[in-house]
């Protein structure tokens, strides 16, 4: 039976990823970078309360991965960092953003912002895959393995001298139920926070934004959505002023149910939106939270 | 200081691709080749630090057919002060771009080597890092902002949870993300300067052979068209009825 290293950078990755290491088969070894729970699967816990820099702890990562057949870990920025560094130490392949796999040594991955797919045959010792976990569904797999504590080793490299803070309450893009998303034309980031953010407070929701929104100030770089922001699969999206170019489509398209709001009837977002409307978003999104409410107090 | 800057040749990333009729390549009718816009990012960046710091030699190199030329002599018009075109007809994967790219690191020791965080049509992401491993340097990707202070590269990077701040002693790998800076225009002086400036081609310096593949390309799946309420009211009620609130 193969053997799989799962990567995992936060809590909840084992988790999600039990659908993704059920199809592709084999014994499962979880490396915990941070600090986690019990899991049903064997861990080696490296316990960091902050995970080191990827190029002082890839090494270390190396020396554990060369046993396995393949190294794994929930598509995420962090992981890409790692795991790309990975590949370049083992000089093994490594295919991101895997959505399918067709063999052992064969996945399919999106390309050139989600307009196809493309099919690739690796080759070698080993194989490296980061996945989207929203492209295999799968329920926890049961049981609780054993964790061992590991010391990886960190070498010199570069230094981190401020860290990312996760700011304010609402959920994370990446695991949210529901997400609220405004582009350009919500102006200001007042306005931005009051009227995407209020509906998205409304649903108990997270909020996103274009490039665009990003760009001209009125929504931070962490909540971009897209091709180089979040790629998010909620049950529900709603698209507020947002044209819909192919770069933010490829990150909502896994999406179950997409609403588009837009006062362009010609805009490409409804041709992805389950339900589309037609109206000021500045008008149609305070009424929509007003409904949300007040369907809240009605239950 | 010396800057290496890796250049790939893509479809304009504005263009509609499409999956060509054998299934074996994309195609973007019409549509003009571009330097991948993350590697326009590093050139701009790049030329942005010998604006800062003075004296700072700008080397862009691409990897792969002779047309890549046109990408290296934009490369030279924005401020590059030589280019190398590794020419090849080979299949490359980013195991054989990071295998020529070290090559060139070796031969020419930059201090840094700046490239994009990924190109917009393969959607790799990983010359970068693996280029950083082979060498032994560190590496600071999705850069947001970068400054070069006494020998050191203090970066912002981009990470799930917003940004942090990084300092990376020199020689280092960075990679660039797209709100490190706006690339410049290139006015037409700057084009016709730019086909005087040298451009060597070269073979290949390693025999190294990809090891991932392209089996073929299928049409991302499309979603099932939707339908268009009038109110919002009727929003509310087609959600509802979708179980989706
Ligand atoms: C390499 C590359 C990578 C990129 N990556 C990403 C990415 O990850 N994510 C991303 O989002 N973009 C990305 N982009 C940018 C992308 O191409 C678009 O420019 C961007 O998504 C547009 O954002 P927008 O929809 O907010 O703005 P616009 O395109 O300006 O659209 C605004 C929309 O709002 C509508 N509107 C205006 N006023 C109102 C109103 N009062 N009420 C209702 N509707 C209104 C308009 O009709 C229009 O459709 C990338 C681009 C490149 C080149």
């Amino acid at each position: 039976m193969p053997k799989i290293l799962l990567i995992t950078f936060g809590p909840s990755e084992a988790a999600v990823a039990s659908g993704f290491v059920a199809k592709l088969g084999g014994d499962v070894t979880v490396l915990a970078l941070a600090a986690t729970g019990p899991s049903a699967y064997n861990v080696l816990d490296a316990g960091f309360s902050e995970i080191p820099p990827s190029d002082t702890i890839s090494t270390g990562v190396a020396d554990i991965a060369r046993d396995y057949d393949y190294v794994a870990a929930v598509s995420s920025l962090a992981a890409k960092d790692l795991l790309a560094r990975l590949a370049g130490h083992l000089d093994w392949p490594l295919v991101n953003d895997v959505t399918a796999i067709s063999g052992t040594k064969e996945f399919q991955h999106p390309v050139a912002a989600g307009a196809a797919v493309e099919t690739v045959r690796v080759a070698g010792d080993g194989v490296i895959l980061t996945f989207r976990p929203a492209a295999f569904p799968g329920s926890p797999a049961g049981g609780v393995g054993t964790t061992e504590a590991i010391s990886l080793a960190v070498s010199s490299g570069s230094r981190r001298t401020e860290a990312a803070a996760k700011s304010g309450t609402r959920p994370d893009l990446a695991q949210a139920k529901v997400i609220v998303s405004g582009g350009r034309p919500l102006q200001t980031a007042d306005k931005f926070e009051q009227i995407i953010g209020g509906l998205a407070d409304a649903l108990g929701g997270a909020v996103g934004a274009t490039r665009a929104a990003v760009d001209s100030g009125i929504a931070s770089n962490e909540l971009q959505v897209g091709q180089t922001g979040k790629i998010v699969a909620p049950d529900l999206y709603i698209a507020a002023g947002i044209s819909g170019s192919t770069q933010h489509l490829a990150g909502i398209k896994d999406s179950k149910v997409i609403v588009a709001i837009n006062k362009d009837p010609g805009a490409p977002i409804f041709e992805v939106a389950d339900f589309g409307l037609v109206a000021d978003l500045f008008e149609a999104v305070p009424e929509l939270t007003a409904q949300i409410r007040q369907r809240a107090v009605a239950q | 200081m010396k800057i290496l800057v890796p250049i790939k040749r893509v479809f304009d990333p504005y263009a509609k691709v499409t999956v060509a009729a054998d299934g074996l390549s994309l195609e973007a009718l019409g549509a003009k080749f571009e330097i991948n816009p993350f590697d326009e990012i590093a050139m701009e960046a790049a030329v942005q630090i010998r604006e800062a710091t003075g004296s700072v030699e700008i080397i862009a190199v691409s990897i792969g057919g002779s047309e890549g030329e046109e990408q290296l002599r934009k490369a030279l018009a924005m401020g590059a002060d030589s280019a190398i075109l590794v020419e090849t007809n080979d299949p490359l994967d980013s195991r054989v771009v990071a295998a020529e790219l070290e090559a060139l690191v070796r031969e020419l020791s930059p201090d840094i080597v700046l490239m994009g965080k990924l190109a917009t049509d393969g959607e790799g992401n990983q010359t970068g890092p693996r280029l950083a491993a082979r060498l032994g340097w560190p590496q600071a990707t999705l850069l947001s902002s970068l400054s070069i202070v006494g020998g050191v590269a203090k970066v912002r990077r981009e990470t799930d949870l917003g940004e942090e701040a990084v300092e990376l002693n020199l020689p280092a790998v960075l990679t660039t993300d797209l709100r490190l800076n706006e690339p410049r225009y290139i006015a037409l002086p700057g084009i016709i300067k730019a086909r005087s400036k040298p451009l060597e081609r070269r073979a290949r310096a390693t025999s190294i052979q990809p090891h991932s593949v392209t089996v073929g390309y299928a049409s991302a799946p499309t979603r099932p068209a939707g339908q268009r309420v009038n109110s919002v009211s009727e929003l509310v009620a087609g959600l509802n009825a979708r179980g989706a609130i």
